[in-house]
């Protein structure tokens, strides 16, 4: 399968990624090899399998409800490119 | 054209635990931006959630309560989307084996029909953080304090058929989630939040129409109106030979009106697939019992058995297991006087002490007349030692100063005491038929509502301690020989 321009460009809006127009075909030609190999991949007949949720055999652990953690933020926001009243600052967004 | 309406609600309830659901930061609302908000949940690389028992009993204990099966597995799965208060790109939730499902709710309509309402699943995820929009000129600042927040999200069958049923049911969910003391149920503080999908078909139609989806509704108030003028919206369109646009659409309060979020074409793919850092959960029959075990009364039995032990009415039932604490209250003011009829308890919490609580704003837990107290004066009540008026009074008293100084010493404080002396109330009543002649003949003649006329005369004489009881009886014998 092939994937065109829109498609393409309808993916980078939904994965918010930029590409240039002379990236484009090549991300395409890629992106479609990726379609082929899993499209191949389902023509494997798999209604009695189980889904595989984890390839671990094991279950997962549970943590006791303590609060283990301090207020550490002026440390982790020290990578943070813009800080306000304690605030990690973005571009402004509105839905 | 008659038409039929159709709504699920999906309820967000954030769980009640201490710390979040996949990290050891606390949950406590309301501390500075960013300061409960560790590694884990900022979504740093290399860092590993943990999955936080209480919120998997919880959610355990909310699907015994509701009749759901409990899956043995259960799996997390990864929501993508990008937002900037979801710091990983993803929201951890459950997709695929929701830890419970298929369970229902009976609830109770206002003409007092019983519908069950079914429930779909109710899965455990965790919430994202906050987007605060003002002040910062073009942007947005992001406290990330909410973010792994525990939350138990609640899907419903389409079952509900109006904007009412609706609120009826979400008020349900809340109690039973009080109840079950699994969410503290604060609105205010987001707490407890819905979206509910709405949709018109014409009567009898069995196909389901075209839905919109109505997006974080956070009071009982606004879930029935944004509902009611959803549904209006949606007849108007398909009455104007349009269609109804499946889209996302939020509530503005202040115009009462719904608008368009974002449309089909434009929602995001999630994409979700199993979260390849947890890994499956187990959850053993052993735990199950353990959990069923330990459900609390839940607010249909309760309110059962108030109307079997404690001869109450119906709605005097309803009100006193509106919450569990004031179910509680009741029951330690009637334990503590037994030989007061709980009725006269009931009347006392829901007259005076349910009153002082909204005014103040207050929880019961933090009433200021303990259910010993209140017990004593209905006490007081019964054996007409005061009168009920002059209890209000008593018991405005015992708010206002320091309950634990007693009833007798207020009532005698106030000077109270309820005057049931015969003698005393003779020379009243003889003063007060002396002074209403007229009323009095009518009376004889067989006026029943002048009594009253003349018992009040009585009780403004005796500045409200006079029985009452006591004054009808001598005004009928006097003027009867009843």
């Amino acid at each position: 399968m092939s994937l065109n321009r829109e498609d393409v460009e309808k993916l980078c809006l939904l994965a918010r990624l930029k590409i240039t127009p002379e990236e484009m075909t090549d991300v395409a030609s890629k992106l479609s090899d990726i379609v082929t190999l899993v499209n191949q991949l389902r023509t494997a007949d798999t209604t009695e399998v189980v889904p595989m949720a984890h390839p671990l055999d094991i279950a997962q652990r549970l943590r006791e409800d303590k609060v283990t953690e301090s207020d550490r933020h002026e440390h982790y926001q020290q990578n943070a490119s813009m800080v306000e009243r304690d605030l990690y600052l973005v571009p402004k967004v509105i839905e | 054209m008659n038409w039929d309406v159709v709504i699920g609600l999906e309820i967000h309830t954030q769980l009640a635990t201490k710390s979040k659901i996949f990290s050891g930061s606390s949950t406590q609302y309301g501390a500075s931006p960013n300061s409960q908000a560790s590694l884990v949940d900022l979504g740093y690389p290399g860092v590993l959630p943990v999955l936080n028992r209480d919120a998997v009993c919880m959610a355990i204990k909310f699907g015994l309560a509701t009749g759901c099966q409990i899956s043995p597995r259960s799996i997390f799965a990864r929501k993508n989307y990008f937002y900037p208060d979801l710091p990983k790109g993803y929201q951890i939730s459950q997709y695929e084996l929701p830890i419970v499902y298929d369970g229902c709710l009976e609830i109770v309509l206002e003409d007092g029909e019983l519908r069950t309402i079914g429930i779909t699943r109710a899965h455990l995820e965790e919430d994202a953080g906050k987007s605060l929009h003002d002040d910062f000129r073009d942007h947005s600042g992001i406290d990330l304090n909410r973010a792994g927040t525990p939350l138990l999200e609640i899907v419903s069958e389409p079952d509900l058929r109006s904007a009412t049923e609706a609120g009826i049911y979400m008020r349900a969910i809340h109690t039973l989630v009080c109840y079950l003391g699994i969410s503290d149920g604060n609105m205010q503080e987001g707490s407890f939040r819905c979206d509910a999908n709405v949709s018109i078909r014409s009567r009898g139609e069995k196909k389901l129409g075209t839905r919109t989806e109505l997006k974080n509704l956070n009071s009982f108030r606004f879930v029935e109106k944004a509902i009611q003028v959803e549904i209006e919206r949606q007849i108007n369109v398909v009455e104007d030979g349009a269609e109804v646009v499946q889209e996302t659409r939020l509530y503005d309060a202040g115009s009462n009106t719904t608008r368009t979020m974002r449309i089909k074409e434009e929602a995001n793919d999630y994409r979700y697939f199993p979260d390849p850092d947890l890994l499956p959960v187990i959850i053993e029959d052993k735990l199950i019992e353990k959990l069923r075990s330990e459900l609390p009364e839940l607010p249909d039995a309760k309110r059962n058995r108030f109307i079997s032990n404690y001869a109450l009415s119906e709605t005097v039932a309803e009100e006193l297991t509106s919450t569990r604490e004031i179910g509680d209250y009741f029951e330690e003011a009637v334990k503590s006087q037994p030989s007061v009829p709980p009725k006269q308890i009931a009347k006392l919490i829901q007259r005076e002490l349910t009153e002082a609580l909204k005014k103040n704003s207050l929880n019961i837990k933090k009433s200021k007349v303990p259910p010993e107290i209140i017990a004593v004066l209905a006490s007081k009540i019964q054996d007409n030692s005061i009168s009920s008026s002059a209890a209000s009074a008593v018991f405005e008293e015992l708010w206002r100063t320091d309950s634990s100084i007693g009833v007798s010493n207020v009532i005698e404080k106030l000077g109270l005491e309820q005057i049931s002396n015969e003698g005393v109330i003779n020379t009243m009543v003889d003063d007060i038929i002396a002074q209403n002649p007229e009323q009095a003949e009518q009376c004889r003649k067989g006026k029943d509502k002048v009594i009253g006329f003349l018992v009040g005369q009585v009780m403004k004489i005796s500045r409200g301690k006079a029985n009452p009881q006591q004054v009808i009886q001598t005004l009928k014998n006097k003027l009867r020989g009843e």
